[in-house]
């Protein structure tokens, strides 16, 4: 694990022990739909920190709060009450611009059914997010190969998403969640259709790009997966109930819970 | 598991020696199931009663050797064709201790399926890294080959208890959700809609 320097050395009321500040730090995130009597409280104050070269997985039951966690970690749906700090800036301050432009600066999401853009080709679909950023679209286009070279599928960068089969729709949805060098990677059941070895395959993309220094956040309900990860935090009810972690990881918690 | 087949296999190769036979094992398992030096011997012994192994010379170090007799082969080879017998599983000790905490007093069931989650997902990050490892370089040969298989082996069989568990805890959720709004509809009606409790029930 990299031991960056603090550049501005912590700011936060965070740990004072931790080299290097969260990407993603969530704080008493609360979500309620609904009022009065139909009101359903999705997340019940949920504290999570997750760091450069982490991946975290988050599991529970259908309707334990993990999309919502996620929705709400990628500035695609708004806290009740709480806050989403992402690379040391909460988005409640950023307005609605600023956040869709710290989304395509900084936040790659990962969808379950791929979401790409039917009318653009493999290599187009992973430039776009870079060229609405101001991006040159020349340079975007070499990214976006770049990105498709590292994930060795080259070969399909002008094909359609209707012309891929699953596992490469999904593994370009990652390439164009990973372009132009975001810190923060949501992934929302990343391998839900895939057969389990092109799962697999989506999951070590995920993991290889965490060891490289992003941080992951991955939902999913298959524990094969989440053994991928460094954490795996366990929801239930709008409340991380348990969270367990690797060896390495145990150090680094350790060190965060000396505070 | 079979210890008694495992070494007819490595047998088959050609005459070995207790301890590498040992050796072998462990590392065409990757040590998971380790075995002592006593057990190859116990096992070579009974092997040897029942004319599948025999005793072979010595190597240049004085080390007996054994080699894999006809009636070993055929028996190894009927191991390969039959299917593992599951009719008869082995006692799970997790399956028990869940039966029991169903109504035991003092027992929150849920923490108890939760521990165990906690634990055999922890278990898979384990395996999971040492399969990554494993993975990390083409496997080379026919031990880490085996290695690799028995690794994933060991991750299936959790994530199979991890899914039990998942399934243990939702299942006991919507039962005890039924057991809450099932029977006694003059209480529902009561909760729901006080301002018609008084109407009388009793028509004849």
């Amino acid at each position: 694990m990299s031991s960056r320097a603090p550049s501005r050395s912590a700011s936060s009321s965070g740990s004072p022990l931790s080299v290097d500040a969260p990407v993603l730090e969530l704080r008493a995130l609360t979500r309620t739909h609904g009022t009065g009597i139909a009101e359903v409280h999705a997340l019940r104050g949920i504290d999570l920190s997750v760091h450069a070269g982490e991946l975290v997985a988050v599991m529970g039951p259908s309707g334990s709060g993990k999309s919502t966690l996620l929705t709400i970690a990628g500035g695609l749906d708004t806290a009740t009450s709480g806050q989403v700090i992402i690379e040391g800036q909460d988005i409640a301050g950023l307005g609605r611009k600023g956040v869709a432009a710290l989304r395509r600066r900084s936040v790659g999401y990962v969808f379950q059914d791929y979401n790409l853009i039917p009318a653009l080709t493999a290599a187009e679909n992973i430039a776009l997010p870079r060229e609405l950023d101001g991006v040159s679209v020349r340079k975007a286009r070499k990214e976006a190969r770049a990105a498709l070279e590292e994930m060795k599928l080259l070969e399909i960068a002008d094909r359609f998403p209707d012309e891929m089969s699953g596992g490469q729709q999904q593994r370009v949805a990652i390439a164009r969640a990973l372009v132009g060098d975001r810190r923060l990677v949501l992934a929302d059941e990343p391998t839900g259709a895939l057969d389990s070895e092109t799962g697999e395959a989506v999951l070590a993309l995920l993991r290889n790009r965490c060891d490289r220094g992003a941080a992951g956040v991955m939902v999913t309900h298959e524990p094969r997966y989440a053994a991928w990860a460094d954490r795996v935090v366990f929801l239930r009810d709008g409340s991380i109930v348990d969270q367990t972690l690797t060896a390495d990881a145990d150090s680094l918690l350790a060190a965060e819970g000396a505070k | 598991m079979s210890i008694r087949h495992g070494l007819l296999a490595l047998l088959e190769r050609g005459p070995r020696y207790g301890s590498q036979l040992r050796t072998e094992f462990e590392s065409r398992t990757g040590s998971t199931w380790p075995l002592n030096v006593g057990q190859v011997y116990t096992t070579l012994s009974r092997l040897e009663r029942d004319g599948l192994v025999a005793q072979d010379g010595e190597d240049d170090q004085g080390h007996a050797l054994y080699s894999i007799t006809d009636s070993g082969r055929t028996e190894l080879r009927s191991w390969f064709e039959t299917p593992v017998d599951r009719s008869n599983p082995p006692r799970d000790e997790l399956a028990i201790k869940l039966a029991m905490a169903v109504g035991a007093p003092g027992v929150d069931i849920r923490a108890v399926i939760q521990s165990q989650r906690h634990h055999t997902v922890k278990a898979m990050q384990d395996y999971t890294r040492l399969k990554a490892q494993a993975l990390a370089d083409v496997p080379a040969n026919r031990d880490e080959v085996a290695w690799l298989l028995v690794l994933e082996q060991l991750i299936f069989q959790a994530e199979a208890e991890a899914r039990w568990l998942d399934h243990c805890e939702s299942r006991l959720v919507r039962l005890a959700e039924a057991a809450a709004t099932d029977p006694e509809p003059e209480v529902r009606t009561a909760n729901r809609a006080p301002a018609r409790t008084a109407r009388p029930r009793t028509r004849r």
